[in-house]
C-alpha cells in the first residue's frame, strides 16, 4: 500500500517537473497520469503494485472534492448577480453535453458493430 | 473567557478539528448514500458540503482556517488523478477497441459543452466575462481556471461554476442516460467524466468500475481538448 502510494506520488512529481520544464499549460497530475498509464500498460507488475492505493483513492474520490466544494460556498455571492443566467447555462449545457456524448458514443459503437465482442 | 470558549479558540484554529469535520461529514454522507442505494440525488459531495458550510458560517470560521485542516484531503486529488491511469491500463484492450467512438464522442461532447454553455448565457444577455467563465465549465478545476484567465473570464467564478457543474452531473448523469436508453457503462461513464470532470468521475466509480474508468479517460481528454477549443469558440461571441 505504501509502496503503491509512493509510486503515485513519484509520477505526480515527475509530471509537475515536466510541465514546469516544458512550460505547458496542463496540470502536472494529468501528465503524471499519462506517464503512469503508459508504464502500467508496459508492465503488469507495476500495475499490480499500484492497484492497492489506486483502488482506495478512486473508491473515495468524492471525499477529495469536499474542500473545494466547501470553498465555493464563499463564492456563491459572485454567482448571485447573474444567478439565473448562470444557473440556466449550467443546467442546459450539462444535460446537453451528457446526452450528446452518450448518444454519439452509442451511435458510433452501433455503426461500427463494436458491441460486446469480449 | 470561559473554559469552553478557550477550548473552542484552541480547536477551531488547529487543522485537526477541520480535518476531522471533513472526514466525518463525508463518512456520514457516504453512509446515507449507501442507505438509499446510491440514489443520484444523495450525491456525497453535495450532501457533505451542506453541514460543513453551515458549520463554517455559524461559527464565523474563515475558509482559510478551514482549509488548513482540509488541505490534507485536498492534496490527495493529485495522486488520485495519477491513479486514474491504473484502471485505464487494466482496460487498455477495451479502450483501444473503442478508440473511434471515444474520439468522436469526445469531439461532439466537448464542443456541445462549451458552445451550449456560452450560447445559452449569451442568449440570456450575460456579459463577456461571464461567458468566458462558463466556457471551460466541464473540465477539471486547474485546467478550467487556466483557460478562463486566458480568454477573459474570472478564475474564481469559473472554479465555482466547475464545482456546481460537477455536482449537477453526478446527480443527473445516470437518470438522463437511462432516460435516453443508454445502458452501456462505457458510454454512460464517458459522458459523466466529459461533462462533470472529477466529481462526475467519482459518481461513475460508484455506478461501476467500467463507468469510472471511462469517466477518468474522458476527464483527461476533455481537459486537453477544451484548452484548444474554448478560445476558438469564444471568438464567435
Amino acid at each position: 500500500m505504501l509502496q503503491s502510494f509512493a509510486i503515485l506520488l513519484g509520477f505526480q512529481l515527475g509530471g509537475e517537473v515536466l510541465v514546469r520544464v516544458l512550460h505547458v499549460g496542463i496540470p502536472g497530475p494529468v501528465v503524471g497520469m499519462a506517464m503512469l498509464g503508459v508504464c502500467c500498460i508496459a508492465s503488469l507488475k507495476l500495475r499490480r503494485t499500484c492497484e492497492a492505493a489506486a483502488a482506495t483513492l478512486l473508491g473515495n474520490l468524492s471525499l477529495l472534492f469536499l474542500p473545494a466544494a466547501v470553498g465555493i460556498v464563499q463564492f456563491l455571492p459572485l454567482i448571485a448577480k447573474q444567478g439565473l443566467v448562470i444557473g440556466a447555462a449550467i443546467l442546459g449545457s450539462t444535460a446537453l453535453a451528457i446526452a450528446v456524448t452518450a448518444l454519439t458514443f452509442r451511435f458510433v459503437v452501433h455503426r461500427m458493430k463494436l458491441e460486446n465482442r469480449e | 473567557m470561559t473554559d469552553i470558549t478557550r477550548l473552542w479558540v484552541y480547536l477551531s484554529a488547529s487543522p485537526l478539528l477541520w480535518l476531522f469535520a471533513t472526514l466525518a461529514a463525508y463518512v456520514l454522507a457516504d453512509r446515507f448514500a449507501k442507505m438509499v442505494g446510491r440514489h443520484p440525488l444523495a450525491n456525497p459531495v453535495m450532501v457533505a458540503t451542506i453541514p460543513l458550510a453551515l458549520l463554517l458560517w455559524s461559527t464565523k470560521t474563515p475558509y482559510t482556517t478551514y482549509f488548513e485542516g482540509a488541505q490534507f484531503v485536498h492534496f490527495m486529488l493529485g495522486p488520485a488523478t495519477v491513479a486514474l491511469a491504473v484502471p485505464l491500463a487494466a482496460e487498455f484492450k477495451r479502450v483501444r477497441r473503442l478508440a473511434v467512438p471515444i474520439l468522436v464522442a469526445l469531439f461532439a461532447g466537448s464542443l456541445t459543452a462549451i458552445f451550449s454553455a456560452v450560447g445559452i448565457a449569451w442568449l440570456l444577455g450575460a456579459p463577456h466575462d461571464v461567458l468566458a467563465s462558463l466556457a471551460p465549465k466541464s473540465v477539471t478545476t486547474p485546467i478550467a481556471m487556466g483557460i478562463a484567465s486566458l480568454i477573459g473570464g474570472l478564475p474564481s467564478l469559473t472554479a465555482t461554476i466547475v464545482v456546481v457543474t460537477g455536482i449537477l452531473t453526478g446527480v443527473i448523469a445516470l437518470p438522463l442516460t437511462r432516460l435516453l436508453r443508454v445502458h452501456d457503462h462505457a458510454a454512460h461513464g464517458f459522458a459523466s467524466g466529459l461533462a462533470g470532470h472529477g466529481i462526475g468521475t467519482a459518481r461513475a466509480f460508484h455506478d461501476s468500475p467500467i463507468a469510472g474508468t471511462f469517466a477518468g479517460l474522458a476527464l483527461a481528454l476533455n481537459g486537453l481538448l477544451t484548452a484548444i477549443l474554448a478560445p476558438l469558440v469564444m471568438r464567435l461571441f
